[in-house]
């Protein structure tokens, strides 16, 4: 094939092209950490996750250790299955415990993990019991009513009795 | 008036089913020509530099007003519920799944999908595809597939650079001018920004538009009468079916590429 002035043009084309391609995968996506991130499993029950999603973070300490991979209902204990990946670099004792906390009054959902004092690690598969559901903010207000209703209640009732 | 006559009722729907069977056929053959066409590479290159390269200036100031102005809109929807942080992330989503490729392919209709349209339409009514035919030079094979695959080729380049440039001029925008803090418009970014799934679905979509928006053009420039108004209302279609098929392509893409 002959080469013409043509075909340094449309080589810089493609090549730039190829590099705003790269541009997006690696500065906006950051690829690389990606295929790094690989780590291991555990799962986890929860009466409520309230508005948990998958690839939600996992924090300790306020630092992103994993991710939630999937959530699932489990209709033999009627509760939701939350399988978690913990990065490999991190290790947490066998009695950890999850809570599933809320960034900031309207933030995301994230779990958080809290170390416990066992001398065994959680390892790929691991189940972790100790876990607190989501604060439900309706039922929350519900307790909040109720409570209140009650103790305007209890003087008007002790008054009933004398 | 006799539009309801079954004779042309008959006769309208009979030449819309040709031109749509001539159109399905013309579209098989161009991508059976995939092969012969990249042999004879020389054609194409010179297509994807015709429409691709001139066609650079133009989407490269388009991504960078574009990253611009979402940086600005997006920064006063932000700060109000002070998560003015997640811009890149909101400026870098915007563009790589929706304004890259679709605003990409509206320009690329304009730039260059007319050009094809005006240069096919007017080789036709010089009946320079006529002379081709008569020489045993399947026109098709020789100037079609080329400019077919040219296009095919360029757009997703294009649409590549658009998002490139335009996230940068969010950058430019967001970090530089108002002062967000650049490691939080690059982290929370990187954080949820997905290779395969935002910028390579993306990509998908460039490539969909590129295929629809050059195969509209090519097959608007062949179809076209031989005559200066022919081809004159040919280029206007070309620009109209182009745009309207591109909007119509990205909202099923995207309702089967981002909803669960």
């Amino acid at each position: 094939m002959q080469h013409s002035k043509n075909d340094i043009w449309v080589g810089l084309f493609v090549l730039l092209g190829g590099a705003a391609l790269v541009f997006l995968a690696l500065q906006s996506a950051n690829l690389l950490q990606l295929n790094f991130r690989s780590g291991y499993v555990i799962t986890a029950r929860f009466d409520n996750i309230g508005g948990l999603k998958p690839k939600a973070a996992v924090r300790s300490a306020g630092v992103v250790v994993g991710r939630v991979q999937s959530i699932s209902f489990d209709d033999k204990t009627y509760q939701a299955r939350v399988a978690l990946e913990i990065e490999k670099r991190y290790a947490f004792p066998k009695d950890s415990s999850l809570k599933i906390l809320t960034s900031g009054l309207l933030g995301d959902q994230y779990i958080g993990i809290e170390p416990g004092a066992e001398e065994d690690n959680l390892a790929d598969g691991s189940m972790v019991t100790n876990t607190q559901s989501a604060v439900v903010l309706e039922n929350l207000i519900g307790q909040f009513l109720y409570g209140k209703a009650e103790q305007g209640a209890a003087p008007a009732g002790g008054g009933g009795k004398k | 008036m006799s539009w309801w006559r079954p004779s042309h009722v008959g006769y309208a729907v009979r030449s819309k089913l040709a031109d749509l069977g001539m159109g399905a056929r013309l579209f098989v053959r161009l991508v059976g020509l995939f092969g012969t066409a990249m042999r004879r590479f020389g054609l194409v290159r010179d297509q994807v530099h015709f429409l691709g390269n001139y066609s650079l200036s133009i989407i490269a100031m388009s991504g960078l007003f574009v990253g611009f102005v979402l940086a600005l809109q997006g920064y006063n929807v932000l700060q109000l519920y002070g998560s003015a942080n997640s811009l890149g992330l909101v400026v870098t989503l915007g563009l790589v799944r929706e304004l890259g490729p679709v605003v990409t392919a509206l320009l690329f209709a304009g730039r260059a999908g007319t050009s094809l349209t005006a240069e096919i339409g007017l080789m036709r009514a010089g009946e320079q595809l006529s002379a081709m035919e008569m020489m045993a030079v399947d026109p098709v094979q020789r100037i079609l597939a080329p400019r077919f695959w040219g296009g095919v080729i360029a757009m997703p380049l294009l649409a590549a650079v658009f998002s490139a440039v335009g996230v940068i001029g969010g950058w430019l925008v967001g970090v530089v001018l108002i002062g967000v803090d650049g490691g939080a418009f690059w982290g929370q970014m990187q954080s949820s920004v997905d290779v395969w799934k935002d910028v390579g679905n993306g990509v998908v979509k460039s490539v969909v538009f590129g295929v629809a928006v050059t195969f509209i053009a090519v097959l608007q420039g062949y179809m076209a009468k031989p005559t200066p108004e022919g081809v004159s209302r040919a280029t206007t279609r070309t620009v109209v079916m182009a745009s309207l098929t591109v909007l119509g392509l990205d909202f099923v893409l995207t309702a089967l590429m981002f909803s669960i």
